[in-house]
């Protein structure tokens, strides 16, 4: 059977959380308005006459979102309109970027998530952003009954398109990426990126060549709806069986848009090639072209994001292990978190010894500390009590380790036939019978001193 | 007639209490009473006794140190929105549309007092040269009123012609502020682009669209100019660049030699002689107050059509795609067949395979026009050219044959790529008492000094104090 390559690329749309819409003063808050139509104007309407005025902070969230991702910053910039007619876009054209996006060329590394344990080279893979711009969102149609309604509340509201490269070969790094590029946008603070409500939107571009093919495939497939991470791996897994099919009988998947079913996970035809759009791009003569000082595209920062947060993690003097250090890191609250309670506990006298970090670490992800304890001096001086050695009343021990001795006598046999394990059992019931005062170390040692001599 | 004053007597003598607003207005209402049935200059007129009303109480709270427009009356072609009145674009898809927010331009003409009597007749959407392809019926000239008055702003030109209004707004976009001023005898300016916010203007083509006034004289003009130029947040296109004082400067000609080009291009073929030799004629008027007249050459003005009929279009046919049906009450079958022919032909040259071929060949050359301005205006302070080819044609002749439309257009079409501006003023007439036009172009923001030549040639001439014989008449 011939092995086949999936080849994948990715357009996610994002909804920024810009106080006003992209072109007008209108207020960006479609999914909390209390009334369909009463974030509208003139502008976002599209009545005749009216005219749009780019949003500054919409731009800047633009540039600070490619440079997030490794873009170029483009110093000329402009927006052009692009037609097709749907009811939900009441000028229509969308006012969009075609040629001259704000952002270019970059990158985001991800895990290999199909891990080769031949090759550590291969343990990360680069992803590339083909290209980061901004453009409006449409109004949304409601339909009840017979009748079909249109809210203009989200009309105008900014809207990035994020689009890479078809680097992909898998849905699992497509899961990867989505994860990571979702915790970028959330630490950035520009989009709440809620898949659910819309305001973060993905599309899969899919194809499949052959194995020692060179060459991109001569079609693609879009999905369109989904509204999971998980989804558009089911997606991307059914696309690919369904084209490797079709290839195997000689044949070329048809180039469409496909929209993704939940209750199946399936995808069924939207709309074929045949019918695709001429969008008729051109400048957008209501907008004069964008050009920015190399200064101005300098002064905005990025924050630090989840990547360095875990480099952070992984240098002296926390040295977290790499899994460890980027489960802490994803949240900017839960590492500040950790870096407080760290500063707090890890030069005490009593902690001598042991690994603060990482105890910290591992009680903080599997412990709940952060919502339990979310005071960090609380949390230092409950943290500081649960990790010391303990003193252990060396003369109960004795006593206690008898009698447990005693009445195990099943466990110790078996201990001494060979069958090490049984130790760690005999340990417990002492430490239950110690009531937890004890370190658990000297327990294991005095029991081994104990069942030697015996 | 009060209506024959000039903006600056009819202010002086609103303040000196010699007349009223409410006098100006009855004599616009007698006006139009008498001619809009022959000439159909409105689309929609404001019920006079609600005008009435507004021009008395104008009256009563009149204070020393209003505007210049206070007290009033004026028109807007129907191409500008106006709040809670009905704005149509000379077409019936939008033949119900009742906006509910008013344009940058009516807004300040509001604020300063002035009284909007008025929606003019124009060419659908700005779609054509002759006020003949509207829905509501062709505009006719008062000079003559088997012919057209030119457009696409000819309601308004024929509304300052024959005395309905003391001014007016039109828009132009190829010549559509100008082609009517020159065939109605009124003065017109098509601004910078940039020069006066577009918000609230339907557009036509974007990137061509200019708001300017159209009155009886330059200096009228230049009073409009300053009520209405100036950067609006609401328009991204509106130019940051200060405005001036444009009726003081009328007399303060800081130049020391105006230098006058022509370019024999504009004066070949296909220029009625009449035209040519009314123009020429003006030389002297210039030579003696101290300008110089010099030839130059424009030879990019043969290309000067086909760009404007390639991005024009293509502009057009996206901002007439909001009509779609859905809102606005009128189906897209209520497109007239030259803004369908539009529409067809922008399409086209945006499509894809065609678009290199056209749209973008197109922006080129005016990339190349910008710089012809350039050069020429190097040679020379302003550039002086014929509006039109030839004297208004008869109604119906344009239509049939509509190439012939988009001739009318070929020395009014090569500023608004540009973006220069340029004013229309009267010239002469034919032997057939039909007007004559000729416009002065200058550099990006030279209203001032296109202003002052105007005004400069006015005060010594007397073409454009003459009216139509309608006026006259006792009919």
């Amino acid at each position: 059977m011939t092995k086949y390559t999936p080849v994948i690329g990715l357009e996610i749309h994002i909804e920024l959380k810009t106080l006003s819409k992209t072109f007008c003063g209108c207020r960006n808050d479609p999914f909390n308005a209390k009334e369909p139509n009463i974030y509208t104007c003139p502008v976002c309407l599209g009545l005749p006459g009216a005219l749009p005025v780019p949003n500054k902070k919409a731009i800047e969230w633009t540039m600070l979102l490619g440079k997030a991702l490794n873009c170029k910053i483009n110093t000329v910039s402009k927006f052009d309109r692009k037609h097709y007619f749907y009811p939900d876009l009441p000028k229509g054209y969308q006012i969009s970027q075609y040629d001259e996006p704000i952002a270019s060329q970059g990158w985001v590394k991800i895990k290999n998530q199909i891990s080769n344990s031949k090759d550590k080279s291969n343990e990360e893979k680069k992803i590339r952003i083909h290209r980061v711009h901004l453009e409006e969102d449409t109004g949304k149609l409601m339909h009840s009954g017979v009748d079909t309604l249109i809210d203009f509340n989200r009309s105008g509201v900014p809207l990035v398109e994020v689009v890479t490269e078809a680097d992909f070969d898998n849905s699992d790094d497509v899961k990867a990426f989505l994860i990571k590029l979702h915790n970028i946008i959330v630490n950035l603070g520009v989009s709440d990126a809620n898949m659910e409500k819309g305001s973060m939107r993905l599309e899969p571009n899919i194809s499949v060549r052959k194995a020692d093919q060179k060459t991109l495939p001569s079609y693609k497939v879009e999905v369109k709806n989904i509204n999971s991470f998980n989804f558009v791996k089911k997606a991307i897994d059914y696309e690919v069986e369904r084209h490797i099919e079709i290839l195997e009988r000689d044949e070329i998947p048809t180039q469409e848009t496909r929209g993704f079913v939940e209750k199946t996970s399936s995808t069924v035809s939207q709309r074929s090639k045949e019918e695709a759009h001429d969008y008729r791009y051109f400048p957008e003569p209501d907008i004069p072209p964008l050009e920015f000082e190399q200064e101005y595209i300098d002064s905005i920062k990025v924050p630090e994001l989840a990547d360095d947060r875990k480099q952070t993690l992984m240098q002296a003097p926390h040295n977290l292990e790499e899994n460890l250090a980027e489960n802490v890191s994803l949240s900017k609250a839960v590492t500040d978190y950790y870096l407080s309670v760290f500063t707090l506990t890890h030069s005490h006298p009593e902690l001598s010894g042991i690994n603060v970090a990482k105890t910290l670490a591992n009680l903080i992800l599997n412990k709940k500390l952060f919502q339990n304890y979310p005071d960090p001096q609380e949390s230092a001086i409950y943290v500081i009590e649960t990790i010391k050695p303990k003193k252990t009343d060396m003369k109960l021990l004795g006593s206690l380790i008898e009698r447990v001795i005693a009445s195990n006598k099943k466990t110790v046999e078996d201990y001494n036939r060979g069958k090490e394990n049984a130790i760690m059992y005999l340990v417990g019931q002492v430490m239950k019978e110690m009531k937890g005062k004890a370190d658990p170390l000297k327990v294991k040692e005095a029991l081994l001193k104990k069942l030697k001599k015996e | 007639m009060l209506l024959d004053k000039s903006i600056q007597e009819l202010h002086a003598g609103l303040t000196k209490r010699e007349f009223s607003s409410e006098d100006l207005v009855r004599e616009c209402y007698l006006n139009i009473e008498k001619y809009q049935t022959k000439l159909n200059a409105f689309i929609t007129l404001v019920d006079k006794e609600k005008a009435l009303q507004e021009a008395k109480q104008k009256d009563r709270d009149f204070k020393p140190g209003v505007s210049k427009l206070y007290g009033l009356p004026y028109v807007l072609k129907d191409a500008y929105i106006s709040e809670d009145m009905r704005t149509t674009a000379a077409s019936h898809v939008l033949a119900d549309f009742i906006p509910p927010y008013d344009s940058t331009v009516n807004k300040k003409l509001k604020k300063s007092g002035a009284i909007l009597i008025g929606k003019m007749n124009m060419d659908a959407w700005g779609h054509g040269g002759s006020s003949e392809n509207t829905d509501f019926g062709p505009v006719k000239n008062p000079w003559d009123t088997s012919r057209v008055a030119g457009g696409s702003s000819g309601g308004p030109a024929v509304a300052i012609s024959t005395r309905m209004a003391v001014f007016a707004i039109g828009e132009d976009t190829g010549g559509s502020i100008r082609n009517p001023a020159a065939w109605c005898n009124i003065t017109g300016l098509k601004v910078t682009y940039g020069r006066v916010s577009r918000y609230g203007t339907i557009a036509y083509a974007s990137s061509f669209d200019t708001v300017g006034p159209m009155a009886k004289t330059a200096e009228d003009c230049a009073v409009v100019l300053e009520a209405i130029a100036g950067c609006d947040p609401y328009d991204s296109t509106s130019s940051p660049i200060p405005t001036e004082k444009y009726v003081d400067l009328l007399k303060k000609n800081t130049r020391n030699k105006i230098v006058i080009g022509v370019p024999s291009e504009f004066f070949g073929k296909g220029l009625d002689l009449e035209i040519k030799t009314a123009i020429e004629s003006t030389h002297k008027t210039f030579a003696s107050l101290g300008m110089n007249i010099n030839e130059i050459s424009m030879p990019l003005f043969d290309y000067g059509l086909p760009v404007y009929y390639l991005i024009g279009p293509s502009e057009t046919s996206s901002n007439l795609a909001r009509y779609d049906g859905i809102r606005f009450g009128n189906n897209r079958e209520k497109f007239s067949q030259e803004t369908m022919r539009r529409i067809m032909m922008g399409t086209y040259a945006l499509s894809a395979g065609y678009y290199d071929a056209y749209y973008k060949k197109a922006q080129k050359v005016r990339t190349l026009f910008i710089r012809e301005y350039e050069k020429a205006l190097a040679e020379c302070d302003v550039i002086l050219m014929p509006v039109t080819p030839t004297p208004p044609s008869k109604i119906g002749e344009l239509l049939t044959d509509p190439l012939s439309i988009l001739l009318a257009d070929i020395y009014t079409s090569t500023q608004n790529p540009v973006g220069v501006p340029s004013l229309a003023l009267p010239a002469g007439f034919t032997k057939n008492k039909l007007p004559i036009g000729m416009q002065i172009v200058g550099p990006m923001f030279s209203e001032s000094l296109l202003l002052t030549i105007g005004h400069l040639y006015q005060q010594k001439t007397d073409w454009h104090l003459r009216k139509p014989i309608l006026v006259f008449n006792k009919d």
